[in-house]
């Protein structure tokens, strides 16, 4: 027993393998053999194994659960400890029993090396391929090959490489190179913590050699910048950024970056209880809490970077995932997943390539479904933006996960699709200042005895938006109000004339109307949008650009049955979606989100066109009163405390 | 970071997650070496506010210095503390000088906070207990959820990986959330050592009638909690002592031992 310092660190060895190859064997020989194990345990159990005439096993030193002895098989995951001279071990025993895999995930996503065990006598079987694949998946690098039961072959030579090469074939192409091959016997103690005579031809490394010339995870502080923020405080006059800096490293005076939302502002302090002196940096891996100079609307699910080396936003992710729910996944079903503190709802728009984890083929037959244990290329399309980066530059934000209820379905990684870098929001140059004219607001409403405000009519394509807003446009108009449409097909040839209809370019579509009608509306124009905007969060968005200028913005929903759009159909559009000729159409293949909280629904099916105006007018004179309050009350951001 | 270091982080950010999925949560406080450390932890991860209460399950066995150490560190930190006793069994006479260790732990532990929680209706408790204490600890997750009866169910436990854990429970339910489940008990004196928590006096060793020095390595009730044999009368000579040693922590502990498996039965029906 040693004498290792505090600080030396910890590594996390998982051991799989086929159900019976002997991991638990290992395990308990290899705590055995390096004297870790608490007096009398050994004798303890062997006197068990005698009253109930069973033959004494090292596994038994770690199935705990009555079950496990009873029936000799590993069921859940188990954590334990050991050290060395070297350094301490968490030796993580995972399950091989294809049932359990939900449980060997568990012990294995958290491992820095592995140990996959191969029985000599059987060689490799389902397990033993499904294990390896998973490793590859999960990121595990450094991984020993241990075939285990070397006495059952007689220590034989040949029918050892003869498996070597069989299993380095299997692992070669999911990019697995195991640092060693080692033939043991866990039950007799060959070659796991000292050479073996019966195996005399074998020159390398025991176990315990080989698990001492691992290396440590490397520090992630020289990564970009990835603050995850978990929750905000406010228990006195502090408010508190609570999260965890998962890579690079963040100082007081930096500024930083809140994503999705990119928000701006700068590190105040960096609080910390009970610190006999003032902390003024903090680095990857520490739980931290922040108070910031600008008061930005931060909360839980947002990621923090520099200005420069942001993650990715969009909402469209890409990614491989393994599934673990006796539920399969469902093609166009929708998930919550949960990446680092982010939840979203998701939309599975795309299943490729779903393989068996086991013989690594892939189904011929698309079925729509990722069945337990099979592994599947999706895309997952967002409710709202998240950002995210690729596992290879950030390996904590380039994962996660997607609940099946109230549990863990399964587990994807953002690898292999290209992210277009998007920030817009954020002013590219240092050197750009809003400009403050010296025509004031409150110059213009005197001026023209009105103040700008935004009407956002949304609805179908077909619904009468147009038609209405046109309408209001020349009522206002006559009777002195400036008033302009800013009409969706008009935008679209000229400010988003770039822009398709997918979700992310809806989203933009959107955004950059928002900004049009608040320099209009800032100009002291009543601005009338006449745009689909299918998405609730898009539309909110719209509606916080605009409020954030202390500019008045009424939600309108036109609402107009899809069969009545349909019938009317004024550009033909409905027919040509209706016949494959438009993808992505909103109501046939396109999702419309109605408005849960609109200032006005405009129901066109029940009132008549000029019922329709009298109410819009009504909301548009109140809205761009001269003596409309300047500003909303404040809103309460919805912080947790 | 230091080795240390990777534990509190994880420790805080796993009791910010519980404190933003849980809003009815309480923590059990045994006045014991590694509650004191949750508390210490939870002070860092809220900056020096507990913003939930913290529940002593009093088993009127409790050793007086215990009592008197909870009443100093529940000013000390400003606790919201609730003291729990289970007096209808009490009342039937349910104790150690007639009933065996395994089912007194059980009416006055376990059913003891069954009745507080039908009280409260927590959905989580934030508990102290580290994998290497037990065998059947080995197998926890950080998120545990037990059903309205107080079972584990330890044969189908949900996925956890990734740092994503079981937030959401049926009514009735309640989830069991464990900072400390990668500590081990080294672990815990080194940290006691760095950051200078005040800890009960009986951890350290004092001289028994005889003449030889006693210490208890893990405390519980008085009358199933036995000492071990130490000198060490130092957080320093505790490590010391703790490298070479080779009996289990929790050996002075009766319930543990009382049959085979007992602390899986203990814990399957709601136990710590």
């Amino acid at each position: 027993m040693s004498t290792t310092a505090p600080e030396s660190q910890r590594l996390k060895i998982v051991i799989v393998g086929h159900v019976d190859h002997g991991k638990s064997t290992l395990i308990g020989r290899l705590f055995y053999d390096t004297n870790s194990l608490p007096d009398g345990k050994v004798e303890a159990i062997q006197k068990a194994c005698e009253a109930e005439g069973m033959e004494f096993e090292y596994a038994f030193l770690l199935d705990a659960l009555l079950e496990e002895q009873e029936q000799n098989i590993t069921i859940d995951t188990t954590q334990i400890q050991f050290r060395t001279a070297q350094r301490n071990y968490v030796i993580i025993d995972a399950p091989g029993h294809k049932e359990f895999l939900k449980n060997m995930i568990t012990g294995a996503a958290s491992a820095d090396a592995a140990i996959l065990l191969i029985d000599a006598h059987e060689g490799v079987q389902e397990q033993s391929r499904r294990h390896g694949y998973l490793l590859s998946l999960l990121g595990v690098k450094q991984v020993i090959v241990a075939v285990n039961k070397m006495d059952l072959i007689e220590f034989n030579e040949e029918k050892f490489h003869a498996l070597q090469k069989e299993y380095t074939a299997f692992l070669k192409p999911l990019g697995v190179t195991p640092s060693h091959f080692i033939p043991i016997s866990a039950k007799h103690g060959h070659n796991i913590t000292k050479a073996s005579a019966q195996l005399a031809w074998y020159k390398g490394p025991s176990i315990l050699d080989a698990l001492e010339s691992f290396s440590l995870p490397p520090s992630q502080d020289n990564l970009p910048l990835r603050f995850l923020v978990q929750d905000v405080y406010r228990f006195d006059e502090r408010r508190i950024i609570a999260g965890r800096i998962e890579a690079g490293k963040l100082k007081v005076g930096d500024e930083l970056v809140f994503w999705p939302d990119r928000k701006r502002s700068k590190v105040k302090s960096i609080e910390a209880w009970s610190a006999k002196e003032p902390v003024t940096s903090v680095t990857a891996g520490q739980s931290v809490a922040i108070t910031l100079t600008e008061q930005i609307f931060a909360e839980r699910g947002q990621i923090a970077s520099h200005a420069d080396n942001g993650p990715v936003e969009d909402r469209e992710v890409t990614a491989r995932i393994f599934w673990l729910h006796d539920e399969p996944l469902r093609h166009y079903g929708n998930y919550t997943l949960k990446l680092g503190t982010q939840s979203v709802e998701a939309h599975l728009v795309t299943i490729n390539n779903v393989i068996d984890s086991s013989t690594l083929t892939t189904s011929k037959e698309p079925s729509g479904l990722v069945a337990k244990n099979e592994v599947a290329e999706v895309v997952l399309r967002t409710r709202k933006p998240i950002a995210f980066d690729n596992r290879d530059v950030v390996t904590e934000t380039g994962r996660f996960v997607l609940m099946q209820g109230s549990r863990i379905g399964g587990g994807g990684i953002i690898h292999g699709a290209e992210y277009n870098a998007k920030t817009p929001d954020i002013i590219k140059s240092e050197n750009i200042y809003w400009s403050e004219g010296e025509v004031t607001r409150e110059d213009r409403i005197t001026h023209f005895n009105h103040r700008g405000a935004v009407i956002w009519l949304t609805g179908l394509s077909g619904s009468g938006k147009s038609t209405l807003a046109k309408a209001l446009e020349t009522t206002l108009f006559v009777r002195g109000i400036g008033a302009y449409v800013l009409d969706g097909d008009n935008l679209r040839h000229g400010i988003a004339s770039d822009l398709g209809f997918s979700a992310a370019d809806r989203t933009e579509n959107i955004r950059r109307a928002a900004h049009a009608a608040r320099l209009l509306a800032d100009a002291g124009l009543v601005v009338i949008t006449a745009l689909i905007s299918p998405f609730a969060e898009d539309r909110n968005k719209a509606r916080e650009i605009i409020t954030e200028a202390d500019i008045p913005f009424a939600e309108v929903y036109v609402n107009t049955p899809l069969e009545v759009c349909e019938q009317r159909d004024p550009k033909q559009l409905y027919a040509k979606a209706r016949a494959g000729e438009i993808k992505g159409f909103t109501g046939i293949d396109a999702p419309y989100e109605p408005p849960v909280k609109s200032e006005l629904e405009l129901p066109t099916d029940k009132l008549t066109k000029e019922e329709c105006l009298a109410r819009l007018l009504h909301v548009a004179q109140e809205i761009s009163s001269a003596d409309y309050p300047d500003k909303e009350e404040e809103k309460s951001p919805g912080a947790s405390i | 970071m230091t080795h240390l270091d990777k534990l509190e982080s994880q420790s805080i950010y796993i009791f910010r997650e519980a404190y933003h999925s849980f809003k009815n949560l309480a923590m059990p406080w045994s006045m014991g070496k590694d509650s004191n450390v949750l508390i210490w932890l939870a002070k860092k991860a809220f900056c020096g506010k507990i913003p939930f209460p913290v529940l002593h399950i009093d088993t009127t066995y409790e050793f007086p210095e215990m009592l008197e150490y909870r009443d100093w560190a529940t000013k000390h930190y400003d606790l919201n503390l609730i003291v729990k006793i289970n007096e209808e069994a009490r009342a039937r006479g349910v104790g150690y000088e007639t009933h065996d260790p395994v089912t007194v732990t059980h009416e006055l532990k376990t059913v003891a906070l069954q009745q507080v929680m039908a009280q409260y209706k927590w959905d989580a408790l934030v508990t102290g207990i580290r994998r290497d204490e037990d065998s059947t600890r080995a197998k926890e997750r950080y998120f545990s959820p037990r059903t309205a009866d107080f079972e584990w169910d330890y044969k189908d436990q949900p996925p956890e990986f990734w740092n994503q854990f079981t937030t959401a429970v049926k009514p009735g339910e309640h989830v069991r959330v464990q900072p400390l489940l990668d500590w081990t008990e080294i672990d815990i004196w080194y940290y006691i050592q760095r950051e200078q928590i005040p800890i009960p006096q009986m951890y350290y060793a004092r001289p028994g009638q005889n003449g030889k020095m006693y210490r208890y390595r893990s405390l519980g009730c008085w009358p199933i909690t036995k000492t071990v044999e130490s000198n060490a009368t130092t957080i320093e000579a505790i490590i010391e002592e703790l490298k070479t040693t080779r009996t289990s922590e929790r050996a002075g502990r009766a319930q543990d031992h009382h049959e085979r498996n007992a602390m899986q039965k203990l814990r399957a029906k709601g136990f710590m």
